[in-house]
């Protein structure tokens, strides 16, 4: 019941209103019995006709019509026309006199026209009668599309009809959707006019802008103008944006206790493992699928690589993802060999690689690097585990020993310069005169959000890595969390986007952040080098791209809800999120796939405190039917603890076997039974919130 | 009873009292969808805590007499089985810990069969008969081309009835009887550039057309085709300035939105781009205090879609002292739980 006011609930002529009850009640039953006995006499139709002008939601009456029509048909197929022209006089009548919205007429209209009996003219008249009573109404805008398909109007009067529709009101969101539809299938068939994209959107912009400035408060336009935005910038086909290893870099792979003495190597280039397994990591500017030892083949020396597996770090067992790993394996390299291995990684020659709307990866490119395996004879077992403190006091700024600042990993991303030719000018140009127009409105939220959003898309555009707008979008998104502050916390995620941008993207900010850990109750020096992000009041994650080799990560002290994304580090050994708003385990479901974590610090947050999980669905879990369910209470209750409420900390802490130091405490969950249930089902663990 | 606080009690009067006066012009027009009031109501009443106050088996024997042969249910007894319906009753019997009653295979099959529907929905076959052709054939080689679910035997294509098919299947455990992947595509080729969805291709997106959708994608593991800062963008402006949510751009607000809306955004992540406190507010100002019942705007006549819509909007706000509630399936979390994570 939508828009009665309250007071009205008595009726005024509660007798009129008890006999009108009756009346439909009547028309209601009769039409079930005449439905069941299948009576379709006249009268019978008659009362069903009745019925439906006075309560056209009754569905079952309109199913009975429509088996009237089939056995009327049935019994004189000559008579079609003439049947069906009853029906849809029914249907317009209940739609224009009764209810606009009423599905089952809407649909009975659609029933019948799709029986190619009816001539159609009829139908633009109506809607245009409908629509200057509610130019809104779905209903209608959804049928006008049905009947123009059959109809075969061209695209292009369609789009002339929105622009008429949107310059009586332009605050039709509906017109200007229908627009958006209607101009997509006109660009992707390239139809004459519309072939030429810049040209289209040049015009597209200056429409939606007379919109916007006409009143700023009006959303109808704002939508639009993002997808312009987007359509600008958008590549259509899949690009490569960085990887790990980089072009050019040269890794050290330690096996066993091998340690290197000296200052000889970037720290940033050195990867342990026992195993002998480097991974190889590439991130796409969008989910792809189809990445195969087909489509990327991976050659070490002359030898290419057949058996290389690649895995997407996706939440669900889709097989589109960002972010593709393999494992490439160095155990068969001699030991102590002298000779680097060269790695030559082409992605993309042969053809199987596809974003997730289909576009083809156009850009083959190549990456080399080489591998320097060092190893001991005598495997380094767990003697060397040590308990990671994070204590400001075992970290100290990192300083390049070496004043080649070409060990920092930043320049593992010319990847992307490598093979992608220059950007276009007319993108840039279409964005610098909106930046230009859009100065003029920075009197008003759209105008600030507009503008920051645009210098972003220009810094992605024309810098290729540093953004010289960074302080300026910085403050646009600063001011609008006071301006605006309903929706501070979005203005503050798109903060925490370009904070984390403007710092990765420069060699010096970044270097502010790295440190190396040293502790100082140990005399064992490991080497580890810790990108420290603490305390910059993040509330999201982002350029993650350009850390995949980041190993050990502090991210306490910020206002994290959700790592999404995080599972792009696939180095990443050490772990903070100390101190965040964490809400539960489904939020830390990335790390599902760092599987080399094995210090994670957790503490201090709010898992357990929420009744309502926000991250529910953007985990792998029986209830999503992305992942079958191992959980069995009964298998792991222990002395009595109820153990129902922790399936997501087990769906996501499981799957880490090397995890050897855990903390937890000062969350609502963290109680005693709690850490019973984590040592259960943690075995390789060795500290519990501090404890052995 | 304050203004500013949830009047529970009133509430649950109210929705006891509304099956009382079936003899409202009220009721009488909505006899039809007496099987999603019976959804709205219960759940309401098991949020607040109360499901305890209404007779299961009666409502359970009720809900039965709707089923149709095809194995559908009826909003009402003697009407005709629709898939609108027959989610109600399949969550309704979840509600009361009772899906063992009901022949899972069968409704699922007739699920199936709106599938099939949207192949031939001009054909002159009954129900009947179809369904019985449809058991002589593969289900795989059955499923609609292109994926969609439709409501009934008549044909009618909706993203609603996508969602509806696929979290009634998964209630039953029967997801896997169907082409999950095709149904997905389908619901993603209704993805608009706004990040909304509409009912079918090219329609434009509203907020319980998104509800649906990204719904239907949550169940199936499927949120990463959602584009979530677009759509949460766009979501999150739903909030006008008396703190309510609006279905559309440029629409007024309406407290059933409050459920659409933020069950979406929980669904996708983004909920804390709302002002929450706000939205508590909104939604406790439709209240009718004194005789219970939530209406759609302040002020307006109270009814039990909305005081359902209402309440379990303030579930998902994480009101004090509400049971809470689940975003994609629409009933309470320990139902949810229970259903997929086993017994305890
Ligand atoms: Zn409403």
């Amino acid at each position: 019941m939508h828009g009665r006011p309250r007071k009205s609930s008595k009726p005024e002529d509660p007798a009129a209103e008890a006999a009108k009850a009756q009346l439909i009640r009547d028309l209601q039953s009769q039409l079930l019995a005449n439905h069941h006995n299948k009576i379709y006499t006249k009268e019978a139709l008659d009362l069903s006709a009745e019925l439906l002008s006075k309560n056209p939601e009754f569905y079952t009456a309109w199913n009975y019509r429509k088996l009237a029509v089939q056995h009327a048909l049935d019994s004189d197929p000559d008579s079609a026309d003439s049947v069906l022209a009853v029906e849809l006089q029914l249907a317009q009548r209940a739609l224009v006199k009764t209810n606009a919205k009423a599905y089952g007429a809407w649909h009975h209209r659609r029933w019948v026209l799709s029986k190619g009996h009816s001539s159609l003219d009829e139908e633009l008249r109506l809607l245009d009668e409908l629509q200057k009573r509610d130019e809104r109404n779905f209903h209608a805008w959804n049928h006008r599309r049905f009947v123009v398909a059959l109809m075969n109007r061209s695209d292009e009067d369609e789009l002339e009809h929105t622009k008429n529709m949107i310059e009586k009101t332009i605050s039709n969101y509906s017109a200007w959707h229908n627009r958006s539809v209607i101009l997509s299938n006109l660009m992707k068939k390239k139809v004459q006019e519309f072939s030429q994209k810049d040209q289209v959107l040049a015009r597209e912009y200056e429409f939606v802008r007379e919109a916007l400035f006409t009143d700023e408060e009006d959303q109808s336009g704002w939508f639009y103008h993002l997808w312009l935005l987007d359509q600008t910038v958008k590549s259509e086909s899949p690009l490569l944006v960085s990887s790990w290893p980089g072009h050019g870099a040269e890794v050290i792979l330690l096996r066993g206790s091998y340690s290197l003495d000296g200052s000889f190597a970037s720290p940033f280039n050195i990867y342990k493992s026992d195993s002998g397994m480097l991974p190889l990591i590439l991130y796409f500017n969008q989910a792809v699928k189809g990445v195969s030892s087909t489509t990327v083949t991976v050659s070490l020396g002359p030898n290419v690589n057949k058996d290389v597996v690649w895995k997407p770090l996706s939440a669900a067992n889709s097989h589109v993802a960002r972010v593709w790993v393999a494992q490439l394996s160095f155990a068969d390299v001699e030991l102590q060999s002298l000779e680097a291995c060269s790695v030559e990684v082409t992605i993309g020659e042969s053809s199987g690689i596809f974003s997730s709307s289909g576009c083809h990866y156009s850009h083959p490119s190549r990456l080399a690097f080489s591998v320097n395996v060092k190893a001991s004879r005598t495997e380094s077992g767990g003697s060397d585990l040590e308990h990671i403190s994070w204590g400001n006091e075992n970290f100290h700024l990192w300083k390049p020993h070496n004043l080649d600042l070409n060990f920092v990993p930043i320049d593992q991303l010319s990847i992307k310069d490598a093979h992608e030719q220059a950007p276009s000018t007319w993108q840039a140009e279409i964005i610098a005169e909106e930046i230009k127009h859009f100065r003029d409105l920075l009197d008003c939220k759209i105008g600030k959000l507009t503008v920051a959003r645009l210098l972003t898309a220009h810094d992605a555009l024309i810098s290729s890595g540093t953004s010289v707008h960074s302080e300026e979008i910085l403050r646009l998104y600063g001011n609008l969390m006071k301006v605006d502050p309903t929706h501070s916390l979005y203005y503050k995620d798109e903060h925490s986007l370009a904070l984390l941008n403007q710092l990765t993207s420069r060699r010096e900010s970044l270097l502010n952040h790295c440190f190396q850990y040293v502790d100082s109750a140990s005399s064992n020096d490991n080497n580890l080098i810790c990108l420290r992000l603490n305390n910059l009041s993040l509330s999201r994650l982002g350029s993650l791209e350009k850390l995949l080799w980041v190993e050990m990560l502090d991210l306490s002290n910020n206002e994290l809800q959700s790592i999404e994304g995080l599972e792009a580090l696939q180095l990443l050994s050490h772990l903070s999120l100390s101190k965040n708003k964490l809400g539960s385990f489904t939020a830390l479901a990335p790390l599902r796939q760092l599987k080399a974590v094995k210090v994670l610090d957790i503490s201090y947050n709010e898992i357990g405190a929420h009744s309502i999980d926000t991250t529910r669905y953007l985990c792998s879990s029986p209830l999503s039917h992305s992942i079958e369910s191992d959980w069995d209470c009964k298998e792991i209750a222990t002395d009595g603890v109820n153990v129902a409420n922790y399936w997501e900390a087990f769906f996501v802490l499981k799957p880490l076997k090397n995890l050897t130091q855990l903390d937890v405490v000062g969350n609502a969950i963290a109680d005693e039974n709690f850490r019973l249930f984590l040592a259960k089902v943690l075995p390789s663990l060795k500290w519990l919130d501090g404890g052995s | 009873m304050q203004m500013g606080e949830l009047a529970a009690d009133e509430h649950v009067k109210y929705i006891l009292s509304v099956e009382k006066r079936k003899d409202s012009l009220e009721s009488v027009v909505s006899e039809h969808l007496r099987m999603n009031g019976v959804y709205w109501g219960l759940t309401t009443l098991d949020i607040l805590g109360k499901l305890d106050a209404v007779d299961s088996n009666e409502v359970i024997q009720w809900i039965m007499k709707c089923q149709h042969e095809s194995g559908g249910f009826a909003g009402n007894i003697g009407h005709d089985p629709h898939i609108l319906y027959t989610l109600s009753a399949v969550q309704t019997l979840a509600l009361f810990d009772k899906l063992d009653v009901l022949d899972a295979d069968a409704v699922s099959n007739c699920i199936f069969l709106f599938v099939i529907c949207f192949y031939a929905p001009n054909s002159h076959a009954s129900l009947e008969t179809l369904s019985l052709s449809f058991f002589k054939s593969d289900i795989a080689g059955l499923q609609n081309e292109d994926g969609s679910f439709s409501g009934d035997m008549w044909g009618e294509v909706d993203t609603r009835f996508s969602y509806i098919g696929i979290s009634c299947l998964a209630l039953l455990h029967r997801l896997h009887k169907i082409n999950v992947e095709k149904a997905v595509d389908y619901i993603v080729s209704c993805k608009n550039v706004d990040g909304g969805f509409g009912c079918t291709p090219g329609g434009e997106s509203h907020a319980g057309q998104i509800f649906c959708c990204v719904g239907a994608l949550a169940i199936t593991g499927s949120l990463h085709h959602v584009d979530k800062d677009l759509l949460g963008w766009w979501l999150c402006e739903r909030q006008v300035k008396s703190g309510g949510l609006n279905g559309r751009p440029e629409k007024l607000p309406d407290v059933c939105y409050s459920w659409w809306v933020l069950s979406s955004l929980i669904m996708i992540d983004r909920v804390h781009w709302i002002n929450k406190e706000k939205l508590i507010k909104f939604i406790l100002s439709c209240q009718d205090t004194e005789n219970g019942g939530i209406s759609d705007r302040p002020d307006d006549a109270v009814d039990v879609f909305h005081t359902y819509f209402g309440v379990a909007g303030l579930s998902l706000l994480e009101y004090g002292g509400l049971k809470a509630i689940d975003p994609a399936y629409a009933l309470p979390v320990d139902v949810v739980n229970r259903v997929f994570l086993g017994k305890k």
